[in-house]
């Protein structure tokens, strides 16, 4: 699978195409490249699968069922097509992949940095510079944990975790626990710490609720086929908000029917709203909670009714179902005292952001936002995958990862295909409204 | 053209929203805005307040008049009652702006709305400000506003009118998350 003989012999080179990363997506773009006989390598900090390795917490699953798990040239075929996978299980699927697929992954090479240089991209790493034509950013959305500002306003004695450091509810010390967060992430670590017996109070701010199961089918069977996650990136309403969109309260794990701040409480989680500040030792709510339940739920109401339109009359599927309103305490906490006893530990799962420090490019906005066109980066041969909300709605999952390489690989080929043809002096120009580049005088 | 249906019409410019969030998105530092308000002592518990003039898009901007409120307290406090209690004109600035809200976000939505009325019941134990009681808070114990809307639009639908309303409320914002204030006496 790694070509370790191969990248001590030649510790640096010359290729057509540089894939940064060898995760899920930058495999598949690998796969696509060679397929087309693009000369290409794929450059990995760590092992392939790497942050599947080493940065997820124990219990983690993917959020999608396994026979959504697909990559270009690869089906699910195992014996339980409706199961979520555990990290250690998407690490040897992709290990197989990538050899397999005889993915020239050379591993132990960390990026240092990619600047452009001419009309060819450099990249220099721990062991030597590359450089190409095309680089694939494929380096992940979840580098770095997002933390407030105003963490740094907590009381020493109290423990802070980002979603990168928690492992489970052993690593803890004894005392309650404040989750900071109620996506998909956050609500996952309140529901086994509080099983595990720790007294858990989350803070909650927008969050997207959605049952597991519905009509008989994974939610996100529904979501597939009715069109919702083919919507596309130029068809959604709010595109920086879409890309934004926390995860869904989703868990990987058959055997409830949701994750939700109802089934929360009711195992005794303490449901507050988002923290907004930390005063003299105390951790300060927004009295905003009704809102955001009211929000959340009126938004499941229409995913479910969007639903129901698709199935229509159809008779083999089971009868629409309805979810309770999320339920609050008549006057939700609006302030805890960080005393080391109620809450001992803050666990920030407030979102995760990409590492681009290494990316001498002008590409980024003034937030740090990478700019660009559906994975196409503002600078010419250069190309992103595995951003949420990248290409479609499904951009964030595995599956749909891979109808994202198709397309950045098929522009790549186009791009690279125009440039063999042109003379080394022809400048090739972005241009956002017009798939493909075009020539500037 | 003998198109039966009514455009909706909320007398909200929704266009003129929509542009000023497009400018502003690209010159962000025209967004920062400062709301100011002066008073003056009038004797007893009678203040008389005014708004004119703010800042915002680079530049000193105004309002058309002056407005002139004045805040007192009722005659049960044994005060003159020459104007609403301040604590009222915090109802006043929240009923103000969630309806801005949902006749701009109705607009946004073509949605017509026919009408909108709010009450707003705002408890408050005054042990707290008495100094009665050091475990009693000075402000509100809670805020319920309660909406009858009017719409051509489902139920739902006008849930997610108010829903939206608050998300974007200044005034909401104002009272449900904690903000840092400064009173500075000048020598």
């Amino acid at each position: 699978m790694t070509h370790d003989s191969y990248t001590s012999a030649r510790l640096a080179g010359t290729t057509d195409v540089i894939v940064i990363g060898a995760g899920h997506a930058g495999l598949a773009a690998s796969f696509l490249l060679a397929r087309k006989d693009v000369a290409h390598v794929v450059l990995e900090r760590g092992e392939v699968a790497n942050a599947w390795r080493e940065r997820r917490w124990e219990s983690l699953k993917l959020l999608t069922p396994n026979w959504q798990t697909q990559l270009p040239g690869f089906r699910y075929t195992g014996s339980d097509p409706d199961g979520y996978m555990s990290s250690a299980e998407l690490v040897r699927l992709l290990e197989g992949y990538a050899e397999q697929s005889g993915a020239p992954v050379h591993t132990q090479t960390e990026v240092l940095s990619v600047q452009r240089s001419g009309s060819m991209y450099k990249v220099m790493t721990n062991r030597g510079e590359w450089r190409a034509r095309a680089v694939i950013l494929a380096s992940g959305a979840c580098n770095k944990a997002v933390v407030p500002k105003i963490a740094n306003d907590l009381p020493d004695d109290i423990e802070q975790l980002t979603a990168l450091d928690y492992r489970s509810p052993a690593q803890l010390q004894k005392g309650g626990v404040l989750v900071v967060g109620a996506s998909a992430t956050g609500m996952q670590f309140a529901d086994e710490i509080s099983r595990a017996g720790i007294d858990v109070t989350v803070a909650v701010g927008e969050h997207v609720r959605m049952p597991r199961h519905y009509r008989g089918s994974d939610i996100l069977f529904w979501m597939d086929r009715c069109g919702i996650l083919a919507e596309n990136y130029e068809q959604v309403e709010d595109l920086n908000r879409a890309r934004r969109l926390p995860s869904s309260q989703l868990v990987g794990c058959s055997d409830r029917p949701i994750l939700d701040l109802n089934s929360l409480r009711e195992q005794g989680v303490q449901i507050a709203g988002r923290l907004m500040g930390i005063n003299d030792g105390n951790a300060q709510f927004s009295g905003s909670l009704g809102n955001v339940c009211a929000l959340a739920d009126l938004k499941m109401k229409r995913l479910l009714s969007a639903i129901d339109e698709f199935v229509a009359d159809d008779s083999t599927v089971p009868p629409a179902e309805a979810f309770a309103d999320t339920v609050i305490d008549p006057s939700p906490v609006l302030m805890k005292k960080l005393d080391g006893d109620a809450i001992r530990t803050v666990i920030w799962a407030t979102g995760f952001r990409p590492d681009y420090s290494w990316l001498d490019v002008p590409v980024l906005d003034r937030k740090g936002q990478l700019q660009h066109d559906g994975g196409v980066v503002a600078s010419p041969g250069m190309y992103v995958l595995g951003l949420p909300m990248m290409r479609t709605r499904k951009s964030s999952f595995i599956f749909g990862a891979q109808d994202d390489a198709f397309a950045v690989t098929d522009h790549l080929i186009k791009y690279l295909n125009n440039y063999s043809r042109s003379d080394d002096n022809v400048v090739y120009q972005y241009d956002s409204g017009v798939p493909g580049y075009r020539r500037s005088a | 053209m003998t198109d039966t249906a009514t455009a909706v019409n909320n007398g909200v410019n929704v266009e003129a929203l929509l542009g000023a969030r497009e400018a502003l998105t690209a010159a962000p530092e025209a967004a920062r805005f400062i709301w100011r308000a002066a008073a003056e002592w009038k004797g007893g518990t009678h203040t008389e307040s005014s708004v004119q003039r703010f800042f915002g898009l680079g530049e000193e901007q105004s309002h058309k008049d002056e407005f002139v409120y004045d805040t007192d307290h009722p005659e049960i406090f044994a005060s003159a009652d020459k104007g609403s209690t301040p604590v009222e004109m915090v109802l006043v600035g929240l009923a103000g702006c969630l309806t801005a809200g949902i006749a701009s976000v109705a607009q946004n939505r073509d949605i017509q709305l026919n009408s909108v009325k709010a009450t707003i019941d705002a408890p408050m134990d005054i042990q707290g400000i008495l100094g009665i009681d050091a475990d009693v808070r000075n402000g509100f114990d809670s805020i319920t506003v309660n909406y009858e809307i009017d719409a051509d639009a489902s139920e739902d639908d006008i849930a997610a009118l108010v829903a939206q309303s608050q998300k974007r409320s200044a005034v909401f914002d104002i009272i449900t998350n904690p903000t840092n204030v400064n009173v500075v006496v000048n020598k």
